[in-house]
């Protein structure tokens, strides 16, 4: 049974966008705060830090997650994914990505890495979805610039355009 | 925000967690999914000394039915029990709350037995523990009880749990032929209701549970009421639920809701009956 010290910093290694990485926390530190400030991975965003933004929704073992509801300690030996792991190439944008850039689907930006992330699981359990799953999802963020609608048409837009690369990949 | 400091304690199984909580009483907090005291913690609303860990508990991912009963542990998720192959024939009333509860987002971390611990007043999982008469089990290093739902949630994020204690498992009776509906008026949503109602209707009669409104979701028993006859009802209803002003709503706004979303509830649970 680990016991962790309030006071000593420790050891917290896991696996980020297929990288191991590795760093020192106090139990007290959020994850949030760990992958910007002790990894250097800043493109998730904190917003409210209690959980009801949605900004800084990452993924833990496959489950949607917000990182400032997480202490950095409880991930350790985890395999996260942030906003960085989901371009192909640095000079690639992902389906979803791209989708987004279409339609405007984000005009200030700080709520875009937690909805891309929210959208990449959603869209890999739901290929289909509808306008009101869709929206549904979307309530568990909060967007002050784009009303929501072309994030919604970017992501029904994406859910076609995947389908469609799927097709294709299984009929090669 | 940030939470202040305290030490933390991964628990490899339930004895030691409960060992843990033994030794530093009120001074320890258990985490589970975090999706409510996670943010107690953010915003220094809690301030234990130490934290325990329990998601790594191989025995709290229970969930299982045991004769007429659905237990469910202390580990379980939401979203799990939301996946569960056949919940709205088991428990028809979770599968049409739960949905409700918070987000895709935080359903996904949270547990099951964290909002019943948690206790807010206008939280859904409470609400249908009491609706069902489901029961809390609770643990501590030499002793456990099993606390009926009505009796574990004493006043607004008050609960029966002594200090030395934690959640084992909550339990839902399965359906048994009797109608239910849930309905709830939120601004947006997954945000808290404002008013939720659960709604069963069986050969027994009707009972109708209501959050958000008293400081504990709070359930009544009527026969077969029809007409004015059910007005009457949920009017008393409305008034000895004790609503008060907030800023999201007025007390005569609550009032208003429970007599007109409580008879719509009950209305609906009455046709998925017949």
């Amino acid at each position: 049974m680990p016991r962790l010290s309030a006071d000593a910093r420790h050891l917290v290694a896991f696996t980020l966008n297929g990288r191991p990485v590795k760093g020192l926390a106090s139990p007290r530190i959020l994850l949030s705060d760990f992958l910007r400030h002790e990894i250097g991975a800043t493109g998730t965003h904190v917003g409210c830090e209690h959980g009801v933004c949605g900004a800084c929704t990452i993924e833990v073992d496959g489950m949607l997650t917000r990182a400032c509801l997480t202490l950095a300690v409880q991930v350790d030996g985890s395999t996260l994914r942030t906003v960085e792991g989901l371009a192909p190439a640095p000079d690639r944008l992902s389906i979803l990505q791209a989708a987004f850039r279409r339609h405007h689907a984000l005009q200030c930006g700080f709520c875009t890495a937690g909805i891309l992330m929210s959208l990449d699981a959603f869209l890999r359990e739901t290929p289909e979805p509808d306008e009101a799953q869709v929206r549904d999802l979307l309530s568990g963020h909060l967007c002050r610039c784009t009303g929501y609608t072309p994030i919604v048409r970017a992501a029904l837009e994406a859910a076609a355009d995947l389908r469609k690369t799927t097709r294709e990949t299984a009929h090669a | 925000m940030k939470p202040a400091s305290f030490g933390y304690v991964r628990a490899d199984s339930l004895d030691e967690a409960l060992g843990v909580l033994g030794n530093e009483g009120a001074e320890a907090r258990v985490l589970a999914g975090g999706q409510s005291f996670m943010a107690m913690l953010n915003m220094r609303l809690a301030r234990p000394r130490v934290i325990i860990d329990i998601m790594r508990v191989p025995a709290l991912a229970e969930l299982a039915q045991r004769k007429d009963e659905l237990v469910v542990g202390a580990g379980v998720r939401q979203a799990r029990l939301l996946a569960m192959p056949g919940l709205e024939r088991t428990l028809p009333l979770v599968a049409q709350a739960l949905p409700f509860t918070g987000h895709v987002q935080t359903r996904s971390r949270g547990t099951v037995c964290g909002s019943i611990a948690h206790a807010d007043p206008s939280a859904e999982l409470p609400l249908c523990l009491v609706a069902l008469k489901g029961h809390v089990h609770l643990r501590a290093a030499k002793s456990r009880r099993k606390v009926a739902a009505a009796e574990f949630f004493t006043g607004m994020m008050a609960t029966a749990k002594a200090d030395d204690e934690m959640i084992e498992a909550v339990s839902f009776p399965v359906a048994n032929g009797e109608g239910t509906a849930f309905r709830e008026i939120a601004r947006r949503h997954g945000d808290f209701a404002i008013v939720a109602c659960a709604a069963l209707v069986s050969d027994h009669g009707i009972r109708l549970a209501v959050g958000g409104v008293a400081d504990t979701a709070v359930a009544r028993d009527w026969p077969h009421l029809e007409g004015t006859a059910l007005d009457d009802a949920l009017n008393a209803f409305a008034y000895e639920l004790d609503a008060r002003d907030d800023v999201h709503a007025s007390a005569r706004y609550r009032r208003e809701l429970v007599r007109r979303i409580g008879r719509s509830t009950i209305e609906e649970a009455a046709r998925c009956r017949a």
